[in-house]
């Protein structure tokens, strides 16, 4: 196979896509040519996969044409995206839990054997496949049972058994490690050598720049520009992505650490399948500080997140909230010493969508005066403790008794943090805060997070995003299958040790109850 | 053991089985639909309605075989009713399950006594038991077992073939798959709602066979709410079964001997009052149910219609 | 746009008018004139003072049952156990009707109401408690309990408590104490019906403005928010579950110390059922349930007019039922894609998404 001075496989010729009043493509064009790895750049929201959808067969284009191998085709369906020989690796994968890999591999596919399935030819073909792109799975393994960085691997093979010719990966690291990465890294230079092609939809220019031979950059549905990788540069692109010279400057004044908000020892508990999620977590949380919670997601972030808040009961260890053992107080205790939550899916955990956003606002304090007066509410506080709010955190509503379903994602996560962050909270849990926003969102709430430490809050801040964990947090420990790795201060530690880190590799000992320095 | 002991047990055993059947047949059609990721609420009316229409069917076309056909089919158009509400239209399952229940129950009584009755229509051509040569005269089992009707037999060749079904081809993983994770479903390009349509359609059509078990297998006439919360008893049958035909089936034979025994003690006249025997199936399902453990086992989208675009 | 919302509003008008549409093919198909037979049923039904008493006589039990069935609604979960809980309200009013003698009626009334109302509240509580601990659907065990506990009230009525010498299953009278007085004299129409619109008032009012509204309803709407919120969420189910029981139960004492004043077996000719759907098809919104007790409990004595002149049987009013509430199920399909677009809900604060799968009960939390 020769090199990228190849005909494009794949041209897409003004693509548009509406949905309501989001056009998520306008006229977007592009081509990939053969045997190259090419990127689909850009920030969140920004259309490329909703792009990727269409080119798979999800979704139909509004207008434009595909061409693959310089002919137009239509893609009307994920089976006939298969069949064109695309193969498409989603963000969330498409692998059923409780079946083994050699079923999901074969999910779809006419019987080989008369009417029955045949898994154990099914087995070998597989292993044979693994082998020789260098995958190393095992065909007769549950699914459930595998890391996620293997179950990547299962939905690579599952493109392969089909034949693909273009695989498309979409942001395929955000649930890797560092040192995982670099292994898909490999696995995807394997590919181009045999002579298939790649799409890699990502926001994270330094990969994008290591890996991809062409990148085309979209900015809110439209395509800003394509590039050689040679030919440019992280800044530029950043610059292609945003518009503007940086993506985040934030005004991170030196923190001045006070009294200690939150003490967690020796903490443990079990995950929703009954396994070990938290296994003897222990570190201080003082007053004016963001304490980040650094590793790959499924590590027990989420776990710790729920055991303080009291969402879900420790099986060991203890939590104590200003020298107050709460560790087996209910929510609303917690929440009575000035505790509040920013969940990672706002969607579904952070704001009831049938509720107007006034009732939204005041879903922890109903309850107590001023919101309700005996047995029952009183309309006028909750009115005009929304509008004060609205106004203060740039809320964009009509009024203020309008559906939080009618808001865009950006404001109802502005409702959620003007919840949890008006009160001055001792100590603020925020969960993926900037998940799925756009970049003027997303930067709002992370300045709303610092100003809340700067007025004397504790931050307890978990992101899977590293860079910004890096960048917000004051000190930070990384989790590693529910173990805390280290404790370090983001200044003082390289990538490569966080890396190691978050794969359980290295293990920095540390000091836990106490502020390091 | 005395011979009359051994006469008892083995009238007992073969009522036992016999009830077993309608739940049991009901039991599989719940299996397909809620591995689908449909819950099917309505086994209720779809089993009234096959039995109504078995008698329909057998006095008009003057043959029980034929009365099952007219079963299956009304069973299976009740299928396609609840499966168009509940696929293409994304209605709750519950509501729509609930309201063919209710609507079941009032067409069968209205028609029955508007139609039936006037028509004089009150005994009908029933299934009579078909003794198989040589297996029927083993010891014991021979009469219980193969000396039933052939609805029955068919329960018993239906659970091991769903099982192979469903866990040795493609359309029996695609079909557990679609309960489980839908949307990897579709992505490998398995029409998600054909798969829910066909599984809820059969769902019907073996309700409805149970139906016909009902007015045709032993009973030769169609009584008003016929069914009497059997399609509920199946539902928990498919939940104590965990969703597999044996299981399912195991679950049923639970339930029907319980039906069997509260039978056996109105025969009996033991002094007990009726109810309280009668009560033993549903009592009995309510502590299997409390008894479930591992919720997790249940396919994970049950419940929940599919959605293609989402923006 | 103004007609559209209007148009979506009443969704539960159009569905129950075709549902009446689709009767009267019934109606032909069994051999009469469709006409005729609304004609008549309508004239059962209001026509004449005795119609229109029976009427309400018939309302009474369906607005009880079906404002159980919208509590639980209004939290997310689906009562269908309504009859079973009727009967178990009855056998608990019979009971203090029975053994608690010397009260006057201001006492011995809201007594025996109290004891109805724990009654249908605890049978309720069982299947609260298996899905709150468990995760049981609340559909099948509700469903189950209904047979239970009509099974044990026949089995009381016909054994320990049946009057001596009865033709069929039913107990001594009650202590006269307990008799609801009548609101139209000279007919059965009795006071039951003031009692339940009241409560309907109430629950608006409930739900509307109070805290405790507003947390059922924060439950029903999105557990998992109303959790991390703080919101004590199972708690919240099994209360649900126990006042819709209880509600429900009101309805049996009402037919037992109303219209009877004897415990008979089988006395609620399924009135449960029928509370399922008025509440179904008003949304779990009281005021509708009022409307939708009304109409169906017209339909209903009307019908009986109508099997006696006509000849059509009674039980096509179950076929209308079950069919709205097809209708409404799918139509309900329509108006959630065209909700986005919508302001304010006018019909109370909140919508209940019927469409949208019931309630999931939160794990982990201490009861």
């Amino acid at each position: 196979m020769s090199g990228p001075d190849q005909k494009p496989i794949l041209r897409m010729e003004d693509i548009s896509k509406r949905f309501g009043p989001v056009q998520a493509n306008d006229r977007i064009s592009f081509a990939v040519r053969q045997g190259t790895v090419h990127a689909l750049l850009g920030e969140n929201g920004a259309g490329k996969t909703t792009l990727m959808n269409i080119l798979y067969g999800l979704y139909q284009p509004d207008s434009g044409r595909i061409l693959l191998r310089d002919r137009p085709v239509h893609v009307a369906s994920p089976r006939a995206a298969i069949q064109h020989g695309i193969g498409m690796i989603h963000q969330q994968f498409m692998l059923v839990p409780p079946l083994t890999v050699a079923e999901n591999i074969v999910l779809g596919l006419p019987p080989r054997r008369r009417v029955f399935l045949d898994l154990a030819s099914v087995e070998s073909e597989i292993a044979g496949l693994s082998k020789a792109y260098g995958l190393d799975v095992d065909p007769r393994a549950r699914i459930w049972q595998l890391p996620v960085g293997m179950q990547q691997r299962v939905e690579i093979l599952k493109a392969l058994y089909r034949k693909a010719d273009l695989f498309i990966l979409d942001e395929p690291t955000s649930v890797l490690t560092p040192a995982e990465t670099g292994a898909l890294f490999s696995i995807i230079r394997r590919l181009v050598a045999e002579g298939h092609s790649v799409i890699f939809i990502s926001h994270k220019l330094e990969e994008v720049m290591r890996i991809c031979d062409e990148i085309t950059v979209l900015r809110q549905g439209r395509v800003v520009g394509t590039v050689p990788a040679s030919e440019t540069s992280t800044d530029a692109l950043a610059r292609m992505m945003v518009g503007r010279e940086v993506i985040f400057r934030l005004d991170k004044g030196p923190t001045r650490p006070g009294e200690v908000v939150l003490e967690v020892r020796d903490l443990s508990a079990l995950n929703d399948r009954g396994l070990p999620a938290l296994r003897g977590v222990s570190f201080n949380l003082r007053r004016g500080e963001i304490f980040g919670i650094a590793g790959v997601d499924g590590n027990g972030q989420a776990e710790l997140a729920e055991v303080i808040m009291g969402l879900r009961p420790p099986t060991g260890g203890r939590i104590v909230l200003k020298g107050l053992d709460v560790t087996h107080l209910p929510l609303r205790s917690r929440i009575a010493q000035r505790l509040a939550y920013i969940p990672a899916d706002r969607h579904r955990f952070g704001v009831i969508q049938d509720f107007s956003v006034a009732d939204n606002l005041v879903l922890k304090d109903f309850y107590r005066p001023p919101f309700s007066r005996g047995a029952f509410l009183d309309q006028s506080a909750i009115a005009g403790h929304a509008r004060t709010l609205a106004e203060r955190f740039d809320i964009r509503i009509t009024n203020v008794h309008q559906p939080v379903r009618q808001l865009s994602g950006g404001n109802q996560q502005k409702v959620v943090l003007a919840r949890e962050a008006s009160g001055v909270p001792d100590l603020l849990n925020a969960m993926q805060p900037t998940r799925g926003l756009d970049v003027g969102a997303a930067e709002f709430v992370l300045r709303t997070i610092l100003a809340q430490r700067d007025a004397g809050a504790a931050v307890l801040y978990i992101s899977t995003e590293l860079e910004e964990v890096l960048a917000m947090s004051d000190r930070l420990a990384v989790l590693y299958n529910g173990e805390i790795m280290g404790i370090v201060r983001p200044r003082e530690v390289s990538l490569e040790e966080i890396s190691l880190m978050m794969a359980g590799s290295l293990r920095k000992s540390f000091a836990p109850l106490e502020s390091v320095g | 053991m005395s011979l009359f002991e051994n006469a008892l047990l083995i009238s007992y055993l073969t009522a036992a089985v016999r009830l077993t059947t309608p739940i049991g047949l009901a039991a599989m059609g719940g299996v397909l639909s809620e591995r689908s990721g449909v819950f099917n609420i309505a086994l209720e009316g779809m089993m009234l309605t096959g039995s109504f229409a078995a008698v329909l069917g057998a006095h008009y076309l003057g043959d029980p075989w034929l009365g099952l056909v007219a079963a299956m089919g009304a069973g299976a158009m009740v299928g396609l009713l609840l499966a168009c509400l509940s696929v293409t239209l994304g209605a709750n399952q519950i509501v729509s399950g609930v309201a063919i229940n209710i609507v079941a129950f009032g067409i069968t009584t209205f028609l029955a006594r508007a139609l039936l009755r006037p028509a004089g229509i009150e005994q009908v051509p029933s299934f009579q038991p078909l003794v198989i040569p040589y297996l029927s005269q083993l010891p014991l089992i021979g009469p219980v077992v193969f000396a039933q009707g052939p609805l029955v037999y068919a329960l018993f060749l239906l659970a091991p073939i769903l099982t192979l079904f469903l866990f040795w081809t493609p359309w029996g993983l695609a079909l557990r798959a679609t309960g489980d994770h839908p949307r990897a479903v579709d992505t490998a390009g398995v029409n998600v709602g054909l798969v829910r349509y066909c599984a809820v359609t059969a769902s019907g059509v073996l309700a409805g066979m149970a139906g016909a078990f009902l007015s045709l297998g032993h009973l030769n006439l169609f009584t008003e709410n016929m069914s009497a919360g059997r399609g509920f008893i199946a539902l928990a049958a498919v939940i104590f079964g965990k969703w597999h035909p044996l299981g399912a089936l195991t679950a049923a034979f639970l339930f029907g001997a319980a039906d069997a025994f509260q039978l056996l003690i109105q025969t009996y006249n033991l002094g007990i009052p009726y109810q309280l025997p009668v009560m033993l199936p549903y009592v009995l399902a309510l502590l299997a149910l409390a008894g479930v453990v591992g919720r997790s086992t249940a396919p994970a989208a049950g419940g929940i219609p599919y959605r293609v675009e989402e923006a | 746009m103004k007609v559209r919302l209007a148009l979506t509003r009443m969704l539960p008008v159009w569905a129950v008018l075709a549902a009446l549409l689709l009767g009267m093919v019934l109606v032909a198909l069994a051999g009469a004139n469709p006409v005729s037979a609304y004609r008549e049923l309508m004239r059962g039904a209001f026509a004449d003072l005795f119609g229109f008493a029976t009427t309400l006589v018939k309302t009474t039990p369906l607005l009880f049952a079906g404002l159980g069935v919208a509590v639980a609604l209004r939290a997310g979960l689906f009562n269908i156990g309504a009859e079973g809980q009727i009967y178990l309200g009855g056998l608990a009013a019979a009971l203090v009707g029975l053994y608690v003698h010397g009260l006057p009626a201001i006492l011995h009334i809201p007594l025996a109401m109290l004891a109805a109302f724990a009654g249908g509240g605890v049978w309720a509580f069982l299947p609260a408690l298996l899905k709150v601990s468990r995760g049981v659907n609340e559909v099948i065990t509700t469903l189950l309990m209904n047979y239970v506990g009509i099974y044990l009230v026949s089995f009381i009525v016909g054994g320990p408590l049946i009057e001596p010498g009865a033709p069929y299953p039913y107990t001594r009278p009650l202590d006269p104490a307990t008799n609801l007085p009548l609101l139209i004299p000279a007919t059965d129409a009795h006071v039951g019906i003031l009692i339940a619109l009241g409560l309907a008032l109430l629950l608006h009012v409930l739900f509307a403005r109070t805290t405790l509204g507003f947390q059922l309803r924060a439950v029903g709407a999105n557990p998992s928010a109303a959790a991390y919120a703080g919101v004590h969420v199972n708690r919240t189910l099994i209360l649900a579950m126990v006042m819709g029981g209880g509600l429900a139960g009101l309805g049996g004492a009402s037919e037992v110390m109303g219209l009877k004043h004897r415990l008979f077996e089988g006395f609620s000719p399924g009135y449960g059922y029928d509370a399922v759907v008025v509440a179904f098809l008003s949304n779990g919104q009281p005021l509708g349930a009022v409307a939708m007790a009304f109409f169906f409990g017209a339909l209903r004595s009307g019908a009986n007019i109508m099997q006696r002149s006509v000849g059509i049987p009674v039980a096509i009013v179950f076929a209308i039922q079950g069919l709205a509430v097809l209708f409404l199920a799918a139509s309900l399909v329509v108006q959630r894609r065209s909700r986005a677009r919508e302001p304010r809900q006018p019909w109370g604060a909140q919508h209940i998404d019927v469409a949208k799968p019931a309630a999931e009960a939160v794990k982990h939390e201490p009861l």
